[in-house]
């Protein structure tokens, strides 16, 4: 919902100071553009004032993948809700499993291991820079720059055999619990991992070398869709969008949550805030986040991955066969489900479009 | 986030300046709550917006939660923040529900649906021309008024509040359904209202339905 409405606004901020020249007395001409149209990526209807090439005013009609998944949600227990917050969103389900199971764990009060906080923060980066590779060779096709789309899904495609590496899926891959990940990292991941982090720079600065000095794609994102930051704080838009107008604000560094304390990063910003700089800081985001992921890949602590609470937690697959209490454990946790206790919370992430919260309401059940 | 003293000061001084507006507080979690009355509710707001030392100017989101079967069922939630202090404050309008006497259709699942959607669609009204009609009746709906003109981007929120909850929100600029088919009856996310049965149009059974 909140990454449809933040797409919107990003839109919607092409309206002034476009470096076209137009006539006064042309006309202004309302278009239909979608639900489906090959610009859209995705299912987004858009009603559009043009005066020549110029975009006057417009009006997003969103709604079209709507399908009710708080109404679903509601019906589940706790844990059978992870597979529905991860797929609202296809480039960024590790953070919309953090937010849930971060909001759960505040609820029921359950501190996740420190090796769980680094493999999390290790796989939200690698998501980052999936979903900014996604954005950067999508926004670069349409604006005619076709050979990024696949450069882009390159890399792209390396960070997902990374994740089915770990977690046996590609996409939406159900690896956060409510105590900390599923599964402990196989043998190899880091050295995958390793040669990927080492790599992902010269990639970066290929992309820049291709974009950063390709004079239409300079003309078309200099100067166009600026909007000031006091419009985006009114609008409530957070992330690259508002850290490309100067703003500094991000969640990893305000919100103690994670690893995210113990590791050393910088905060990219702009300064005009149009499409050249939300460009520029979402290139240098993905530098931070290659430095994020080698500083927890060397840092990794040992132990468990996972909290030691049978009450919330499967016990060891390996337990199974000889205890009969952790066979109840089992039990009781795959049909039944846990319960958290009555209260209501809301948890906010840094997701890659900005904000990214989860309101929770819980009667005890 | 304020702690729970502050909490009860920031309820004092509120109260002082617009009165009865905060009716309770709670603390949760490290989550500051003020529980207030939805008449009075942007008097809260603008109050900790405005006021030296609170300004709290970024409305981070803002959702409803259906309470049944307590009352008051409705809570419209404001989750306000304060950037530099890094500080969030919940706000909740304590919202009653629909009264009892005037529920006809509400909660029901009416497939009004005239005609086949597909061929509906041509004509249907551009967005922004259209008016702000509320399907079953602006007076059934519990009503607070609309805090846009204090953060411009509570209109999408207050869109989805009305579209799935039925919460009318007076002075809205545009109060239409956002997620919803336009001509949907019903407030899908109210507890009250059933999971499943939805008729769902596909070409084939138009056909069959048009030969009657």
């Amino acid at each position: 919902m909140s990454t449809i409405e933040k797409a919107a606004t990003e839109v919607e901020g092409s309206v002034p100071g476009a470096s076209v020249s137009i006539e006064p007395e042309s006309e202004l001409m309302t278009i239909n553009m979608g639900p489906h149209h090959p610009a859209t990526h995705g299912v987004l209807r858009l009603v559009v004032e043009l005066e020549g090439e110029v975009v006057r005013d417009l009006k997003p009609v969103i709604g079209y993948v709507h399908t009710g998944i708080e109404k679903s949600c509601e019906a589940h227990s706790y844990w059978k809700v992870i597979p529905f917050v991860e797929r609202m969103d296809y480039l960024s389900y590790f953070f919309n499993m953090e937010a849930f199971c971060g909001a759960i764990e505040r609820m029921i009060e359950l501190e996740i291991p420190a090796r769980a906080k680094y493999l999390r923060v290790i796989h939200m980066e690698l998501n980052r820079l999936h979903s900014h590779l996604v954005w950067l060779g999508t926004s670069a096709l349409d604006v005619g720059a076709i050979s990024m789309l696949w450069y882009a899904f390159r890399e792209r495609d390396t960070i997902l055999d990374l994740f089915e590496m770990s977690t046996g899926q590609r996409m939406h891959t159900r690896y956060f619990q409510v105590g900390g990940v599923i599964e402990d990292i196989p043998l190899g991941f880091e050295r995958k991992l390793r040669e990927f982090t080492a790599e992902m720079p010269t990639r970066v600065d290929q992309y820049e070398a291709l974009l950063d000095r390709n004079e239409i794609f300079l003309q078309r994102t200099k100067g166009v869709g600026a909007v000031s930051r006091e419009r985006l704080l009114e609008l409530g838009v957070t992330g690259p969008l508002l850290r490309a107008t100067g703003e500094p604000w991000d969640l990893r560094k305000v919100f103690d949550y994670l690893a995210y304390p113990d590791l050393e990063f910088g905060i990219p910003v702009g300064t005009v805030g149009d499409c050249y700089d939300r460009f520029r800081v979402r290139m240098a985001e993905m530098r931070e986040s290659v430095k994020i992921i080698e500083q927890a890949i060397d840092g990794l602590p040992e132990g468990p991955h996972i909290a030691d609470d049978r009450k919330y937690v499967l016990p060891p697959r390996s337990e199974l066969s000889t205890s009969m209490e952790a066979l109840i454990h089992h039990f009781k946790l795959v049909t039944e489900g846990y319960r958290v206790p009555p209260g209501e919370i809301y948890r906010a992430i840094e997701s890659p479009r900005g904000e990214l919260g989860c309101y929770l309401l819980a009667d005890g059940s | 986030m304020p702690d729970a003293p502050g909490l009860e000061l920031i309820r004092g001084e509120i109260n002082d300046v617009c009165a009865d507006a905060i009716l309770e507080t709670s603390f949760e979690h490290d989550q500051a709550t003020l529980i207030a009355d939805p008449e009075k509710i942007l008097e809260v707001l603008s109050w900790l917006r405005d006021t030296a030392g609170q300004e709290y100017t970024f409305l981070s989101s803002l959702h409803v939660a259906d309470y049944l079967p307590a009352e008051p069922r409705f809570g419209v939630h404001y989750e306000l923040l304060n950037r530099d202090r890094v500080e969030r404050i919940r706000v909740r309008a304590a919202l009653a529900g629909p009264q009892p006497a005037s529920r006809p259709g509400i909660p029901g699942r009416i497939p009004a649906r005239p005609g086949s959607p597909v061929a509906d669609a041509p004509s249907e009204e551009m967005p922004g021309s259209g008016s702000a009609e509320m399907p079953g009746g602006d007076s059934e709906l519990p009503q607070l008024p609309s805090c846009v003109g204090l953060f411009p981007t509570a209109d999408f929120f207050e869109r989805e509040a009305y579209d799935f909850f039925g919460i009318a929100f007076r002075g809205h600029p545009d109060l239409r359904r956002i997620l919803m088919p336009e001509d949907y009856v019903g407030w899908p996310q109210r507890r009250d209202f059933p999971v499943g049965g939805e008729p769902v149009t596909f070409t084939h059974n138009e056909q069959l339905d048009s030969g009657a």
